[in-house]
This record gives C-alpha cells, structure tokens and sequence, in this order.
C-alpha cells in the first residue's frame, strides 16, 4: 500500500515554481503589473511627444477632476464584475441621481435624495438579476434605456441650473483644495480604500470572490449569495449617482444626458485594470491605475498633435486588447 | 441495535417525492469514530437519504437521533451546528482563489473590528496543510490557487476543511469519482486520516474497492430499502461482489443481518 504520509519531520519542502507564468504573484497581479507598465509607457510617450503640456501640473489637475466621474463608478463597478456579472446601466443612473439632486433644489437633501435614487435604481437591477434570474447583461441594458427615458420625459429634455448649491455641498464635492487639487480626486481614492478594505478585508468582498469564482460552491457553504450580488449592483447604483451628482456640479449645469458618454471609459477601465470578465479576479489598485490611463488618452493623443476624433478607437483597442489578454491568462495559467 | 456510543441513528426513514417513493422505513446507525459505507446503485436512495441527514429534506416520517437527542427533521443550519459536514462530489471549491480563503469559505475568521482576521486564516491553513494534508509533492502554500491542486489533494482539503470546523461526522459523497488510482489512494489515506481525528464518517462510493478497504461497515441501499449490512473485515472482495449480485437480483443480502 503506498504510504502518503512519508514527511516524518513536518516540514514542506518548496520546491521552486517551474516558469515565470506559476508564480503566484505573477498569476494573481500579473494583469495588473502589465496595465502599470502600459501606464508608464503611454506617460513617456506624452511626456516626449508634448512635454510642454505633460511635464506640467495643470494637466494633472484636469485629471483629477475628469478621471473620478468615470474612475468612482468604475471602481464599483470593478466589484460587479469579480462577482462575474455587469451592470451598463450606470450611464442613466448618473443621469437619475444628478436629476434627483437638482429636482429636490436643497444641496444636502437634495445630495442625500440623489444617492437615495441611485441606491434605488441598483438595488433594483440586483433583483432583477438575482430574483427574476435575468442575465445581468440584459437586465442592465433594459435598465440604461428605461432610467435614461424616465429622465428625458421626467425634465422635458430640460437642464437646470446649479447655483443653489454654491457654498458647501459644491466645495465638498468639486472644490480646489488649496486653489489646485480637485475635491473629485480625494473623493476616488477614499472610494478606492474604503472599497479595497472591503474587498480584501471584509467578509462581503471575500464572499464577492468566491461568488465570481464559483457561485455554486459558495451557496453550499453556507454564503448567502444572493444578498452580495444584490449589494454590488447597489454599489454600483449609489456611485453612479454620486459620479453624476460630481459631473453636475463641475459644469454647473445639470444635463438630462449626463452620463451618456460614461459607459466606454468606465467599462475600459475596469477591464484594462485585470478585472477579468470571468469572474473571481480583479483589484481596486488595477482599475485605479487604468482610470488614469484611459483618462490620460484623450488629452494624450491631443497634446502630441494626433486628431481627438481617434479617443474612441483606442478605447475599443483597449477594451478588446485587455479582454483578449485575460483570457490568454485564464487558458495558460489554470 | 442502537447503543449508548451511536453517533447518528436513523429510525424508520421514509421519504417521497410527488408520489415516487425514494426511501420506505430506512433505519440505520453509525457509531462514534466509525468509517461506514453506503453502498448502492443510482437512484437507490443513498442521496436522499444523504440530503435528509444533512438538513436539505425533511423525511415524511421517522427520526434521527444524534447523540440522544430526537429530531424530526434537521436543517441545513441546524446540521452544521451539530457537527454534520458534507464533502460534495463536487468538493464546492473556488478554484482562482487561494487555500486559506477554500478553507475559511462561507466561514471567514474575523477580528474584533469586523476585518477579516487575513494572517490568522493564513497561519491556521498552514498548520492544517502541515498536520493534516501533508503535501509534499509539490510547492503548496496557504497562497496557491486550489485550481492548480491534483484531484487527490483537493479531496483532501475539502475533508481538512470539514474536520477544521470541529465536524464530528464527515459525509463523503463519492470522493474517488473520476481520480486517478494515485489520486484515490491518496483520498483513501484522507478518510483514514478522519478515523484517526476521532470521528466518523459516511463513506458514499461505486467502487467495491474502495468501499471493502475503508469501510468498518457497509450498509447496502437497494431501491429505497436497507438491503442489509455486512463488516469488510469479515469476508473477502469476491465473497461481497457475489453478496451484491444477489441483492441486485433479491433486494436482500444472502444471509442478511439487516
């Protein structure tokens, strides 16, 4: 009979990985090291092609008050899809928590009512999806139309000013703190800590995981599966609103099309950021540095003298790109 | 046939489903730290049976008695908290995630701030992949992926994770389905490693083999009825496969204690 137990002193022997791609730091941040490196790359590229531009401050201003109104729903979103489903419907979900706001025409309640309703329209996706059994891709799409409808019919196509919000809600959002740093960028990476902690220090993110990896096996040890899935389309509701809520009050002016242009910038980053599309990876970090990225594509390709006109090219490159890698991955690495 | 060291005892069991009776007036025990097989073809009854144990069915009648005390019926919840863990076919692993968060699953350790108690359920799946698990074959620590783990040693984990949660009776639905020999004999040291914890276990198996090697005793389902049961260490393999063509043919054991 063979006899397993043959290691008398308890110890393991660690026998070195066989290649680079079994590591398991490589495995598990891989995606995440090449989209840090993509960053590094393209900020070279500005930085020689248009250093007058790249090599001072004002465009990182810009920065941080552009990337969180997409990066603050992306990293949301990010937890949607390590729990293996998607949400498109935050574009109008902006669209509805910015037009709470301004319909309530108080800042503080009316900043509370807007989160409130993107609360609202999340929760009600993850039902959708965890109750009805909708595939989530489907749901959200019918949910992008429907929100962004409701808004258009609900203001007459109209926009509103912000002015009654001047003073604290504006400042707290979308203020210059110290006259520079935009109120947005704080904002994202508090987002992105508090969501970090949850994900990797928390029961709920640790359940959002295995939800992702493998729900089945979750649901038979003892993991309530479906209230986290239903919390993550939450997430993602309430971040939209919040994002909308920001979008707003740095214009000044509410659009009832807010948000409208959201969805290719946030879904890039979160795929360019080593979420996979199959569920059960994905980090906070990744989606950070990507947002950036994608960000910086625009003003990049602008500032070395390429036409604006090519932004949507790369980020659908991008897109794919980062897909097609993931499951690269996924094959050679399982 | 009950006795003050039985574990689980089973009494007059029945169950049907929308008219198709699965199980008619099943009475079984299993003893404190005792391997017993069920033993039975498809759709006998053995997973029913399984399910009710394990809280997912009510049965319509009998009781089950763990440690004295009378039930009913159990629940999922109710089960666990007694002691009763089920290793499924499947094993209910994730496999892009790490070790200690397959052993922690559902069950995660936290500290006082309601954080994830991360270098604890490190610390812990180490000492059980050391005292426990025993791997040696390759580099395993409490960061590799479960997916990148042979199917002896996932077996071994799932059990590991039972007995790390102070289970007290480990139900093993089919552990060896689709292993290699290696891997099986690797999953049969696994169970043995159950018996020598001090516990029990419900051993669910095809393979004749497996079943006279570790098994104490063998109980045989035979279309919704304990056919009988017999000790392994009393007759050979080819004295068992002739006992259970006679149950396929008589639906009872050649000379049947049961």
């Amino acid at each position: 009979m063979t006899v397993v137990r043959t290691d008398a002193s308890g110890v393991l022997p660690r026998r070195g990985p066989k290649s680079f791609l079994e590591l398991a730091s490589v495995r598990r941040y891989g995606l995440q090291a090449g989209t840090f490196a993509m960053a590094l790359v393209l900020w070279i590229l500005f930085a020689v092609g248009a250093s007058e531009t790249w090599l001072h401050f004002d465009i990182y201003s810009s920065l941080m008050s552009t990337v969180p109104l997409t990066g603050i729903v992306a990293l949301a979103l990010t937890m949607v899809v390590i729990a293996r489903e998607i949400d498109v419907s935050f574009g109008s979900v902006m669209a509805v928590g910015a037009w709470a706001f301004v319909a309530v025409g108080q800042p503080e309640l009316g900043l509370v009512a807007g989160l409130a309703a993107g609360l609202g329209v999340g929760l009600l996706n993850g039902i959708i999806v965890v109750r009805f059994g909708v595939p989530s891709l489907v749901a959200t799409i019918g949910s992008w139309f429907f929100w962004a409808g409701i808004v258009l019919y609900g203001t007459g196509g109209k926009g509103a000013g912000t002015d009654f919000a001047a003073g604290f809600v504006t400042n707290l959002v979308t203020g210059r703190i110290g006259g520079y740093v935009p109120a947005e960028f704080p904002w994202m990476l508090g987002i992105a800590i508090v969501l970090w902690v949850l994900l990797n220090r928390h029961r709920f993110g640790a359940h959002t995981y295995l939800i992702g990896d493998n729900e089945q096996s979750a649901r038979m040890m003892g993991v309530r599966t479906d209230r986290v899935r239903i919390a993550v389309f939450a997430l993602v509701g309430t971040a939209a609103a919040f994002a909308g809520i920001a979008t707003t009050l740095e214009s000044n002016y509410f659009w009832p099309t807010t948000g409208s242009g959201a969805m290719l910038p946030t879904v890039a980053a979160v795929f360019l950021g080593g979420t996979s599309i199959f569920g059960g990876r994905g980090t906070i970090f990744g989606t950070v540095v990507a947002a950036f990225v994608i960000g910086a594509i625009e003003p990049g390709i602008v500032s070395i003298g390429w036409t604006g006109l090519l932004t949507q090219v790369i980020y659908g490159a991008v897109i794919v790109g980062a897909l097609i890698m993931q499951a690269y991955v996924v094959r050679r690495v399982r | 046939m009950a006795t003050n060291t039985d574990l689980l005892e089973l009494d007059g069991i029945s169950k049907s489903f929308g008219g198709v009776r699965a199980l008619h007036d099943v009475s079984l025990t299993v003893g404190a730290n005792e391997i017993v097989g069920l033993f039975g073809d498809n759709g006998a009854g053995k997973s029913t049976l399984i399910k009710i144990v394990t809280g997912f069915h009510a049965p319509d009648s009998g009781t089950i008695t763990w440690k004295g005390r009378r039930f009913e019926h159990l629940t999922v919840q109710r089960a666990r908290e007694l002691g009763i863990e089920t290793v499924y076919q499947e094993r209910a692993l994730a496999d892009q995630q790490p070790l200690w968060r397959n052993v922690f699953m559902g069950r995660e350790r936290t500290t006082r701030l309601g954080l994830l108690d991360v270098a604890g359920m490190r610390a812990e799946t180490e000492k059980l992949m050391l005292e426990f698990l025993r791997f040696t074959s390759k580099a395993v620590t409490p960061e590799s992926f479960v997916g990148s783990m042979s199917g002896g040693e996932r077996q071994g984990v799932a059990i590991a994770r039972a007995l790390h949660f102070e289970a007290e009776l480990v139900i093993l639905d089919e552990p060896t389905m689709g292993l290699s020999l290696t891997e099986t004999r690797k999953t049969l040291e696994f169970v043995r490693g159950i018996k020598d914890a001090g516990r029990s276990c419900i051993f669910i198996d095809h393979n004749i083999f497996n079943v006279h090697e570790i098994c104490e005793r063998v109980i045989v389902i035979d279309r919704g009825r304990v056919a009988g049961e017999f000790r392994p260490s009393e007759m050979s393999v080819h004295e068992l496969v002739e006992q259970l063509r006679h149950v396929a043919e008589t639906g009872m054991l050649a000379g049947a204690r049961g």
